[in-house]
């Protein structure tokens, strides 16, 4: 990995690589708190995207001509670039997917089931997206497994008290993200992928909050699958990555089928390719997950380091600012447990208002229960405002935040 | 304030920093809504903030109308809430099935500074209201 010293990282530079936001609105300057939800994307990504659609453009491993043949090869070229960014072994591990929600999907049906009988469990945890959250409900509900949830800390940590009550010889899978989406929460892979692996069960990791904002190794932690999308990670969307530990690979079996995948078809039965194109059905969002490629190479180059420091930098003063404001309450743990993610709620202010107040000041950031419904549940709120950061943030956006939140409680009168 | 008085004085308003502020002033005029009215039957379905809405059919010399009141837990909820009840309440059910309320909404430019969901929430409203009015138009 080109790892550059954070002198190096200079917040302005990286801001400047982003064309979206090096625009003047009526509002202003915008200041972009939603990275969360989706990354802006810099000059490198959209150029590639460009690229490809302008210079070589055709179908994937189909055709034998120069366009297919330049294809194929910036494909495995960004298959190689993200196994290499995750710390896996082998190309065949990594598998071109639309996102982490069809990702997860595809572990929950194509590994689960058939394996996950009546009696199992399925241990997932009380701050999880939907994304990793409904596909166990309904994997639980068709084989008659029993869903458990990991229980929470009152600052909103995995309760590490709790993980050898919940992770029993009957765990089958335990299904946890590595960094919350509401709460920026950032969990004990390692220790978790132990436990379940020392029960019998596997560890999936919905690492789409994670990916890009904390360096990943798969092999490190030895887990045994890993989704995350590539619009979070700087990329285009529609593509996202599966990475399957070998013996994993080998186990999980497609869930759609046609394309790609095929290996043989005849009247009464069919024959699929190897790993990974057995996973990877119908065409491929070729465009994307090369471009996906041109997003890891940004964030290598740019240092995923520096990255995650100056992030920190920009939570940590943002969370001493926000707890200066009366009446705000920020929901999750103290900066050195989480990523860039701060969910707050301020008494008296509506998150909705305070979303369309922000937006007068050009600050975007996110409300509502972010796709995180029983955990907002637990936290007795229906709905909370999110700002979350990326490397292009600045300590002027921070500013702005502030100012942001100050104008909204004068003009709603609660100051 | 009418319906007129409220169109009149947002189209007379020059953006939509003024029409907001304007819309936050209507949401803390909106009359007091008595909290044992909170219940879940009120709750319109479809809004992202909480809106409760209780209608009721009076008898006025002579002429059935319908009385509104309504409230959100959002400011600008409630801004929104006062011109709904500015234009449907203490009219007859006939006039509220009458009105053309995105012909309103399309002239204040409402849904270009609305998002998705609050339309969505705001369409929650009209459509109770349109409810409660067809089953008492004669």
């Amino acid at each position: 990995m080109v790892e550059i010293s954070q002198s190096h990282f200079n917040p302005r530079d990286v801001r400047s690589e982003f064309p979206v936001l090096n625009q003047e609105l009526k509002q202003g300057r915008p200041v972009f708190l939603d990275s969360a939800a989706s990354a802006q994307k810099p000059r490198a990504v959209i150029d590639k995207e460009q690229e490809v659609q302008e210079q070589y453009f055709a179908n994937a491993y189909r055709g034998r001509y120069s366009f297919g043949a330049r294809i194929d090869e910036e494909l495995e070229g960004s298959r190689e670039k993200i196994r290499t960014f995750l710390g896996a072994t082998a190309d065949s591990q990594i598998v071109f997917t639309a996102g982490t929600t069809l990702g997860l999907n595809q572990i929950a049906f194509g590994w689960g089931r058939g394996r996950v009988l009546a009696g199992d469990e399925i241990v997932i945890s009380s701050m999880e997206h939907h994304a990793n959250f409904v596909p166990w409900q309904q994997l639980a509900q068709e084989s008659g497994a029993t869903l458990k949830l990991l229980p929470l800390t009152e600052d909103g940590r995995l309760d590490a008290t709790a993980f050898e009550n919940v992770i029993t010889k009957r765990t089958k899978i335990v299904a946890v993200c590595a960094m919350s989406n509401v709460l920026g929460t950032e969990n004990p892979i390692g220790d978790l992928a132990r436990l379940a692996h020392d029960a019998g069960a596997i560890l999936v990791v919905d690492g789409a909050q994670s990916v890009p904002h904390s360096p990943t190794n798969v092999a490190a932690d030895n887990i045994d699958f890993l989704v995350f999308s590539g619009h979070k990670v700087y990329g285009p969307t529609g593509v996202g990555v599966i990475y399957g530990r070998a013996d994993r690979m080998e186990e999980i079996q497609p869930i759609i089928f046609g394309g790609h995948m095929i290996h043989r078809v005849s009247l009464d039965h069919s024959e699929w390719a190897e790993s990974p194109a057995r996973l990877e059905a119908g065409t491929l969002p070729i465009v994307q997950a090369i471009a996906l490629g041109a997003a890891i190479d940004w964030v290598t180059q740019t240092g995923q380091a520096s990255i995650h420091a100056h992030e920190h930098t920009l939570l940590t003063e943002t969370t001493r600012r926000l707890m200066k404001i009366p009446g705000l309450t920020i929901y999750g743990p103290s900066p050195e447990y989480k990523g860039s993610i701060i969910a707050f709620r301020i008494a008296d202010l509506h998150p909705e208002d305070l979303a369309t107040m922000l937006d007068r000041r050009a600050v975007f950031t996110r409300h509502g229960h972010h796709c995180a419904m029983p955990l907002h549940a637990l936290l007795g709120v229906s709905a909370t405002t999110r700002a979350s950061f990326a490397a292009y943030n600045t300590m002027e956006d921070v500013d702005s935040l502030i100012a942001g939140i100050e104008f909204a409680r004068k003009k709603l009168r609660l100051a | 304030m009418s319906i007129d008085d409220i169109l009149q004085e947002f189209e007379e308003l020059l953006d939509w920093e003024e029409q907001c502020d304007f819309l936050i002033d209507l949401g803390f005029e909106l009359p007091e809504f008595s909290s044992d009215l909170k219940r879940d039957e009120n709750i319109v379905q479809g809004c992202q903030s909480r809106v409760w809405l209780v209608a009721q059919r009076v008898v006025e010399d002579g002429i059935t109308v319908v009385r509104l009141q309504a409230d959100s837990d959002a400011i600008i909820v409630k801004g929104l809430i006062a011109v709904l009840l500015a234009a449907y309440c203490g009219k007859t059910p006939q006039q509220i099935l009458d009105r053309d309320i995105d012909a309103l909404f399309e002239r204040m430019g409402l849904n270009q500074h609305l998002s998705s969901t609050r339309r969505n929430g705001l369409h929650g409203m009209v459509q109770r209201i349109r409810g409660f009015a067809a089953l008492h138009a004669v």
